[in-house]
């Protein structure tokens, strides 16, 4: 097993897929020479050539939209997008021609693509560079939306984005990138599409969250339980959409107590789902009221880094917050 | 060597006053200063994130600037600490946002990247490119129905040149006869990616031919020809005929952010350009003409860096925002 960052597994996972697969090509700003601007795609213009990583033009609408096209006429394009806050001038042709397309055809044009981007903050980027855009797209059916929180989950991941018939969004945490490390599997695994992990197993509660987030939570986990003595079980979803009701629902049966953690902001965040639907399916097994930790309700996340400090989540306030959902 | 074509004018190109050019001398070493002791407070940790420096380019906002009117607007880009500068906007404003603090000209909220300035028309410095060019079309049709007599102008970069945007505020801006000039700075590369590889053209300024407006490319090291050029646009604009789009030819010495060295250049570009550097330009021009010598050069350089220097510590001292600025300014409550 190699120890990597979640950067080099996400690279390694494209590096196989392209190795096996002739039709997977990479495009986005800068991604050729310069190994895009985290260097995710570092080595692969070395050994992939001009033909496979594509340095676009800056323009978010026709690197999503010719990746479209690609993957409707057979290609399997990996779109990056530099940042998660560009994404949206990409946003019709995500919305209205990705994500409809397979059904408005009848079932006809499958549209096998992944688009990747760094999102989240904490990294001095102010309201541009930081923002976390997976609400906008989990809202939308026939997208699946996946943000891996650990290496090996991340290259199994984005090794099932490129193989999946549908368009995937990837949002890589940026902060995480350099910071989770861990184990990864030499050679071929996947990690299935709609499957959460229960990351941390537990009695007193259960912790939802996912990405940079779910890296937080399982410290602030291990935390709660040498201070306190509280054993949190962490559920770290993975895949957004397709979400995977099922292990939401057993582990809140077991614990009866739900924190559901995220760095989007609180209203109509991904979070408001998983509560309605604990709220529903799991009313019997309620034991508190339903907690929600997200960021504040603001246009994003401002520059000055004390600010930056009171917007974002860590584990400390996580583990605050877990300590007052186990009292409750 | 590296040889560097040098646009034509299309305007006489008159020698300024002495006033101007000492004031627009001024602000270029202002801006050059700004962003060497920027670059230094970054690698040193002292200001937190990125930052976008304009070195090299001082010569288009400083000679935009000049010819600008009281009540005219500008949008900008994250690369826009020297329109800020060159439009007026005191120092002590521009540290203290950079480091964050309270008193910055965001409050601390937008950082490097989001100067901004009401009093001086700085409608805003934009980090999503190409997003200013329509909001500066906006304030000229403003200008327009209000028979202000202003105009707008948008500061971009020639990657941006790329972007929906720009095409769509174009073609707008020129069927409605907005007073809006569209100044691309071409520095020649869109982050570490040289314009050939994701442009098809090499002068922009044709660009401007299907939207049928005039379209000039011009040197952008000559603040002088950058002021003339501008000022005959500006005039069209404030006569009601429209929108002109002004490709200056210019270079950023620093890399594109913070961390960037550059390692994409030619060998002897970066030389090459930095022998037409816009301050030197101008100097030489106002030594040739005795309105000024080496030593009168060396004082104001000092001064300017002095005036730097205690903003810097000005701002260092100013507080950060409390917690309660987090949530503040999200609407407008009257
Ligand atoms: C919509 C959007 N896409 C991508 C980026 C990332 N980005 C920031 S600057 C830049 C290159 C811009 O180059 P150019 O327009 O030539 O301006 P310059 O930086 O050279 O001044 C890119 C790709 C962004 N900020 N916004
Ligand atoms: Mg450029």
């Amino acid at each position: 097993m190699a120890q990597m960052n979640l950067l080099e597994a996400i690279r390694q996972g494209m590096d196989e897929e392209m190795e096996h697969d002739p039709r997977v090509f990479i495009t986005g700003e800068d991604v050729g020479p310069r190994g895009g601007v985290f260097r995710v795609t570092q080595g692969l213009f070395e050994k992939y050539g001009p033909t496979r990583i594509i340095d676009s033009p800056l323009a978010e609408l026709s690197i999503v939209g010719v990746g479209i096209g690609a993957a409707l006429a057979d290609l399997r394009p990996i779109c990056e997008i530099q940042f998660a806050d560009f994404i949206h001038p990409a946003m019709n042709q995500i919305m209205n021609e990705a994500a409809r397309m397979y059904y408005r055809s009848g079932g006809t044009w499958t549209v096998p693509m992944v688009i990747r981007a760094p999102y989240g903050g904490g990294v001095g980027g102010g309201l541009y560079h930081s923002q976390s855009v997976e609400a906008f797209f989990a809202h939308t059916p026939g997208l699946k939306v996946i943000i891996p929180s650990t290496p090996y989950d991340a290259k199994g991941l984005i090794k099932s984005a490129i193989r999946d018939p549908n368009p995937v969004l990837f949002f890589e945490t940026k902060k995480g990138y350099r910071l989770i490390k861990g184990d990864v599997p030499e050679g071929e695994y996947t990690v299935p599409i709609g499957e959460a992990r229960v990351a941390r197993e537990g009695s007193d509660l259960t912790v939802y969250s996912y990405g940079m987030m779910a890296h937080y939570a399982m410290q602030a986990a291990e935390r709660v339980s040498q201070t306190d003595g509280i054993e949190a079980e962490v559920v770290d979803l993975r895949t957004l959409l397709p979400l995977d009701t099922k292990t939401v629902l057993e582990s809140f049966k077991k614990t009866g107590k739900a924190l559901i953690v995220h760095e989007d902001n609180l209203t109509m965040g991904f979070g408001a789902e998983i509560a309605a639907i604990l709220a529903s399916d799991g009313f019997e097994y309620m034991d508190a009221p339903i907690q929600r930790l997200c960021a504040p309700d603001i246009p994003g996340v401002p520059f000055s880094h004390p600010m930056q400090d009171y917007f974002m989540l860590n584990p400390t306030k996580i583990a605050d917050a877990i300590r007052d959902l186990a009292a409750y | 060597m590296i040889g560097i074509r040098i646009p034509e004018p299309t305007v006489e190109v008159k020698p300024l006053s002495e006033d101007i050019r000492r004031s627009m001398l001024y602000k270029m070493l202002q801006i050059r200063y700004t962003e060497e002791k920027l670059q230094e407070l970054f690698l040193a940790n002292a200001i937190r994130g990125t930052t976008h420096l304009c070195n090299g380019q001082e010569g288009v906002s400083t000679g935009v600037a000049a010819a600008l009117r009281k009540g005219d607007t500008v949008t900008c880009t994250y690369r826009g600490h020297g329109h800020a500068l060159a439009m007026g906007m005191p120092l002590k404003s521009l540290m203290a946002e950079m480091m964050g603090r309270v008193s910055g000209c965001c409050r601390g909220k937008g950082g490097s990247m989001h100067m901004t300035d009401a009093s001086l028309g700085l409608l805003g410095a934009n980090a999503i490119v190409g997003a200013q060019l329509p909001i500066a079309a906006g304030a000229a049709l403003t200008a327009q129905i209000e028979k202000t007599g202003n105009i707008a102008v948008s500061f971009f970069g020639d990657a941006a040149s790329n972007i929906g945007a720009f095409h769509e505020t174009l073609n707008l801006a020129s069927v409605w006869k907005l007073p809006v000039v569209f100044i691309c700075e071409n520095n020649r590369y869109g982050e570490y990616t040289p314009q050939h590889l994701t442009t098809p053209v090499e002068d922009l300024s044709i660009r401007a031919i299907s939207y049928n407006m005039p379209g000039v490319t011009v040197d952008g090291q000559d603040s002088e020809v950058v002021f003339a050029e501008f000022s005959a646009a500006a005039a069209r604009a404030r006569a009601g005929e429209g929108p002109t789009f002004l490709e200056m030819k210019t270079y950023r010495y620093r890399g594109h952010s913070r961390t960037d060295t550059g390692p994409y250049r030619p060998a002897g570009e970066l030389e090459a350009w930095m022998e037409r550097d816009p301050i030197k330009i101008l100097a030489d021009k106002m030594i040739a003409a005795g309105q000024l010598d080496q030593v009168e050069l060396e004082e104001l350089t000092q001064s300017v860096q002095r005036e730097i220097l205690g903003a810097v510590e000005w701002a260092q001292r100013e507080p950060y925002p409390d917690p309660e600025e987090l949530t503040r300014d999200i609407f407008y409550e009257g």
